[in-house]
Formats: C-alpha cells, sequence, structure tokens
C-alpha cells in the first residue's frame, strides 16, 4: 500500500497525549476505552498532568493505571473514595478522582461512597454503570435491571430472589455535600460530547473546592451481555436508559 | 497524662501529616485528644473523624500512597475491620502507623485489657505472607516515644507498623516527657526523599515523565514471586537491625519471664519477690514483637532452667519463645483472658508450680 502523508491540515483526530501506548486490555466495544479517552483529554486540557492523582477501583478499570499517564493509586474493593478522600485532603491544590464500577461504588464500598459524598471531599467520583461485573466474568450488580441474564441470576434477575436495583446517583443527588450529579453515555458521539462536558464541568468543580461531584456513565459491556458491540448500543438504548435516564440530576455549582 | 493522650501529642511532635479513626473504646481519647488541639491550624496536620475502622485504613493507604506521614489507632474489633487494608499496605509496600489499644476477645468481647492480638498483629493478621513492624509500650513514656520510633522504622522498610499497646497502657495516667516539635515535611521534601508516592508528576518542580503507581495487585505468578521475595528480604533485615528488647536480672538468671506490654511490668514485681526469696528470676520484655528477639531467648536458652511467658492471653507469644528455644529447656505459659489481670504473687506461685517444682 502506498504511505500516505499526513499533513496538519488533514489531521482531524490523535490518540491523546496522555494516553500510554499499552495494548488495552477492554473487550473491543466496551465503553471503559472510550471514557478513558475523554478523561485523558479533559486532565490535558484543564493543564492538570502535573498535579492529579487518581484513584482506580477492582474491577475491569483496575487497570486505567496502564493507560492514562498519570499518578494512580490502586485501592481496595470498594475503598477507592475513602482513599481519594485522605488523598485530596492532604494534597487540596491536587486534583483528586476516582475512576469506579457498579460493584466497586454501589455494592461493596456503598458506605465510602455515600460517606465521602456527605463530607462534601472536594473529589469526582466517575461511576460506570454497566449492570454487571465484567472482571469476575459476568455476574449480577447492585444495578443489574430486572429480568436480565447474569452468571449468578441465569434465569434473569427476580425481585423475590436477588432484590431490586438502584440507582445510587439519585441517592447522592440528596447530600448536602455533593453539588453535581450527572448521568451521561459513551454510546453515541453526541453522547460522547456531553460525557466530555460533564467530566470538565467535574473536575473544574472540584478545583474550585466546589464539593463532591458524581459522573455516571451508563456503559456498555458486551462480553457480559453476551452481544455485538452494536447490539450491545441498541440494547443500552432499549433498556438501560429508561431505567438508568440521562442528564443532570443535582446541579448547584456556583 | 493518659497513654492514649499522649499517642495524640506524639503524633503532632514527631511531624504526622494525617490522622483518621473511628471511636472505640478504650482508645477513643486519640481522637478526641486531637480534636482538642486542632493541629491543622498550628503544624497542618489532616485530622478527620471516618465513617468506620474500614474507611479509616483506606484513608491511611490513600495518604500513605502519597507518601504523607499517616495513622490510625483502634481497638481489637476495630483492627480486624483493618485488616484488609493492612494487607494492602504491606502488598504495595507503604509506610504509616497502627496503633491497637487491644480489649479482650473475641467478638465484640469487652472493652477490659488484653494481649489476644498478638498472633493478629505478629503473623500478618490477613491474608497473604506479610508481617508489621510490631512494638509494645510498657508505659506512658513509650506510647509517646514509640509512636515517632514507629515512623521512622516504617519509612525505612516501607511497611506499616503497628503499636500493640491494650486498655491498661491507653488509660493508665503517668509521667511523660515530650519531645520537641518536629516539623512536618514540605511538599518539595517529600517529591525528594519518596520519589515513588503518588504525589502528582509535577511535584518535584521539573515533572516526573511517567506517572507514579501504587498498587499490590500483579497477575504474572513470575513477578508476583520476586515481589514476594523482596519483601522477605525485607523482613530479614528487620529481624537482622531492628530487634528491641529490655533484659532485667537475666544475667545470672535460672528462670526467665518472657512478657511484653502491660504483663511485662506486673512480671517486674514478680522478680524482685521472687530475688527476696532467693529464687535467680530474670525478666526479658520484647520491645519490637515482630522482629522478635528470637536470638537473645535462643542464647539466654543455653544457661537458665526453663521459661514461663507470661501474657494476658491464652498462650500465643509462648509460641514464638519455643522456637526460639527450640527444645533446649521446658518452656510455660501462665494468662488471664476475658479482662482479667494477673498480680505478682499468682505469677511466682504460676512459675513454681510449673518450673521449679
Amino acid at each position: 500500500m502506498e504511505k500516505v502523508e499526513i499533513k496538519q491540515e488533514n489531521l482531524v483526530y490523535a490518540k491523546p497525549r496522555l494516553i500510554k501506548d499499552n495494548v488495552m486490555h477492554y473487550c473491543p466495544g466496551c465503553s471503559h476505552g472510550t471514557l478513558h479517552k475523554l478523561v485523558a483529554e479533559v486532565i490535558d486540557e484543564l493543564g492538570m498532568e502535573d498535579k492529579t492523582i487518581a484513584v482506580s477501583p477492582v474491577g475491569c478499570s483496575v487497570f486505567a493505571y496502564n493507560y492514562i499517564d498519570v499518578d494512580w493509586i490502586q485501592a481496595a474493593h470498594g475503598r477507592a473514595l475513602a482513599c481519594a478522600t485522605a488523598a485530596k485532603r492532604l494534597h487540596p491544590e491536587s486534583l483528586v478522582f476516582t475512576y469506579q464500577g457498579d460493584g466497586d461504588m454501589s455494592a461493596i464500598g456503598t458506605a465510602e461512597t455515600i460517606h465521602a459524598a456527605a463530607r462534601g471531599e472536594n473529589v469526582v467520583a466517575i461511576y460506570v454503570n454497566n449492570a454487571i461485573y465484567g472482571m469476575t466474568g459476568g455476574q449480577m450488580a447492585p444495578t443489574t435491571l430486572l429480568g436480565m441474564k447474569t452468571a449468578t441470576t441465569p434465569y434473569g434477575r427476580d425481585p423475590r430472589l436477588n432484590g431490586y436495583p438502584y440507582k445510587i446517583a439519585e441517592m447522592m443527588a440528596h447530600l448536602d455535600g455533593v453539588s453535581y450529579v450527572t448521568r451521561q453515555s459513551v454510546h453515541t458521539p453526541a453522547n460522547v460530547r456531553k460525557t466530555k462536558k460533564a467530566l470538565e464541568k467535574a473536575f473544574k468543580n472540584s478545583l474550585n473546592k466546589g464539593g463532591f461531584s458524581l459522573v455516571e456513565v451508563v456503559a456498555t459491556c458486551n462480553s457480559g451481555w453476551k452481544q455485538t458491540p452494536v447490539a450491545s448500543n441498541e440494547w443500552l438504548e432499549q433498556n438501560m436508559l429508561p431505567f438508568y435516564p440521562l442528564g443532570d440530576i443535582k446541579d448547584t455549582i456556583k | 497524662m493518659k497513654g492514649n493522650e499522649v499517642i495524640a501529642h506524639a503524633a503532632i511532635h514527631c511531624g504526622c501529616d494525617g490522622y483518621f479513626g473511628y471511636p472505640i473504646t478504650p482508645q477513643s481519647e486519640v481522637m478526641e485528644t486531637l480534636m482538642e488541639e486542632k493541629p491543622w491550624e498550628t503544624t497542618g496536620m489532616v485530622v478527620l473523624q471516618a465513617e468506620s475502622e474500614t474507611a479509616s485504613i483506606n484513608m491511611v493507604y490513600g495518604g500513605a500512597c502519597t507518601g504523607k506521614r499517616v495513622m490510625t489507632s483502634s481497638s481489637s474489633p476495630g483492627v480486624s475491620l483493618m485488616s484488609e487494608g493492612m494487607s494492602y499496605l504491606a502488598g504495595a509496600e507503604l509506610p504509616c502507623v497502627i496503633v491497637n489499644c487491644q480489649r479482650g476477645g473475641p467478638g465484640l468481647g469487652t472493652i477490659q485489657p488484653s494481649q489476644g492480638d498478638y498472633f493478629q498483629a505478629c503473623k500478618g493478621g490477613a491474608h497473604g505472607d506479610f508481617h508489621l513492624i510490631v512494638l509494645a509500650p510498657n508505659s506512658v513514656q513509650e506510647m509517646y516515644d514509640h509512636v515517632g520510633m514507629a515512623f521512622d522504622l516504617a519509612f525505612k522498610y516501607r511497611n506499616p507498623a503497628m503499636i500493640l499497646a491494650d486498655g491498661a497502657i491507653g488509660q493508665m495516667m503517668e509521667k511523660v516527657v515530650f519531645g520537641p516539635q518536629k516539623p512536618r515535611r514540605t511538599d518539595e521534601q517529600l517529591a525528594k526523599e519518596e520519589p515513588w508516592a503518588a504525589t502528582g508528576k509535577g511535584a518535584d518542580g521539573k515533572g516526573r515523565k511517567k506517572g507514579n503507581i501504587i498498587t499490590s495487585l500483579e497477575l504474572k505468578s513470575e513477578v508476583m514471586e520476586v515481589i514476594n521475595q523482596r519483601l522477605q528480604a525485607k523482613y530479614r533485615a528487620m529481624e537482622e537491625n531492628e530487634v528491641l528488647y529490655e533484659a532485667i536480672e537475666c544475667d545470672d538468671a535460672d528462670y526467665v519471664i518472657v512478657a511484653f506490654g502491660s504483663s511485662a511490668r506486673i512480671c517486674s514485681a514478680t522478680v524482685e519477690m521472687a530475688r527476696a526469696e532467693g529464687i535467680k528470676l530474670g525478666l526479658l520484655r520484647p520491645i519490637t514483637l515482630y522482629p522478635f528477639p528470637t536470638k537473645v531467648i535462643a542464647d539466654l536458652a543455653k544457661r537458665v532452667k526453663g521459661f514461663l511467658s507470661v501474657e494476658l492471653n491464652a498462650g500465643q507469644m509462648v509460641e514464638d519463645v519455643r522456637l526460639a528455644v527450640n527444645g533446649a529447656v521446658p518452656v510455660e505459659h501462665y494468662g488471664r483472658q476475658g479482662g482479667m489481670i494477673f498480680g505478682p504473687e499468682e505469677i511466682l506461685e504460676a512459675l513454681k508450680k510449673k518450673l521449679i517444682k
């Protein structure tokens, strides 16, 4: 094939500067890759590369530290916001955020999540909700929809047996320490742009010491959902979004 | 001053950057004293009451990841909740100080003093092959002194250090001599002295090329084994270099009591009583429980007739004494449990019954 030279005026897209060259372990079609890109772009655009302390969870995104080139703390399962609390209080001028999945944040880490938010810690929690446990092989999450089949709900989630899914974002919006709660997705280009704006707003809010921000991203897990990437995006729109509607849930940023 | 109160003063004086804790009897005075002292207005030290011991230890983990001198304190049931975090701290090779003001167990147990957490403190106390550095104060002065020592050891080895006190030492009032107020490290000093820490890439003023990653995760077994070997090498170095103990009347002793913390205070009276009766009794008090004074006890075993391990538990440290003695002479245990404390007379009786006969 003939080698094509890309001229600057023709360059419309490039890998963000803060994304490392490591090959991602995420499945093709997974939302994490897109979201990582947005996080890396926003950190760079805010000029915060040198002052960022990020906290990764337990779950698929435990390895976020392999992809975004800032300083990282890898937290025990569910404890990311306790770690972030201390990091921010001890380094008040830093940008401190957590990147957590639905199991990490709204199952095992509920207490740490709610209390960091209630204290109004000046950190951002990025919450990836794909309604399933991807890393451990597709078991039920707290956010698994009723009727949804997973490895631990093989006949579909039955509320009499498995309880109901819940929306931690709406719960957190009630807390006085929380100033910004939004729910976004990255399954269309338009949604990708909205998510980036939400991340920017949340990061700026934490740098302005405006209180706690939560950016939930309703995400696909096509491997866990056992669907193609395209079908997963459609399934997300038809099934996830009616229960987890997109948009700002709380915004008291002054 | 109370033992628990001096922990708080020692933390401020030794330049501690952050304390994160959750109230539990019999150690709540640590955080109460810090809140009264308001060190955030003087040294800039952060003090935060967390929602649980689980959160406390993970705040300590988060702070330690950023290279700061951070600590927590609790009592037995709370320390159990912290054990997950201690394993992560050891795995990620992070320095911090944890104070356990022990109470009787198991379960919710009693709020009275105990030494029932020796195994938990000295044998890792959580999943994985690891050790904490464990200091055992026997006075209010040592409660004060051990805070700075624990921080120094923790940073020297990048390993969590525990002060294993008990309800008696924590609640006891004694005179204490304070050390000087040391300044907290500046961010510039921190960046220079702890280049591994997750402080932000620009902390050194120049900007590191690569981000620092603090993790205990390694999925490649061949790499994880090397990490484990590095940890074990660190523990061997501690065993070689950091053993601390106090030997009382051991030089001519026929029998030696081994006891730590509040038990050792009581046993020193037993030594006097025995000597008055013509029994040549000595007391060996380990100050570091990990690393344990194995060599000292092994040397004593060459010339004494027997050891009595005296503990406020059903017999935990006695196993380490037996390992050190290695069958050379008899090793017996005497203990009380459930918050009950022995007197020096009953220890002497036990010595006569179990060893002298």
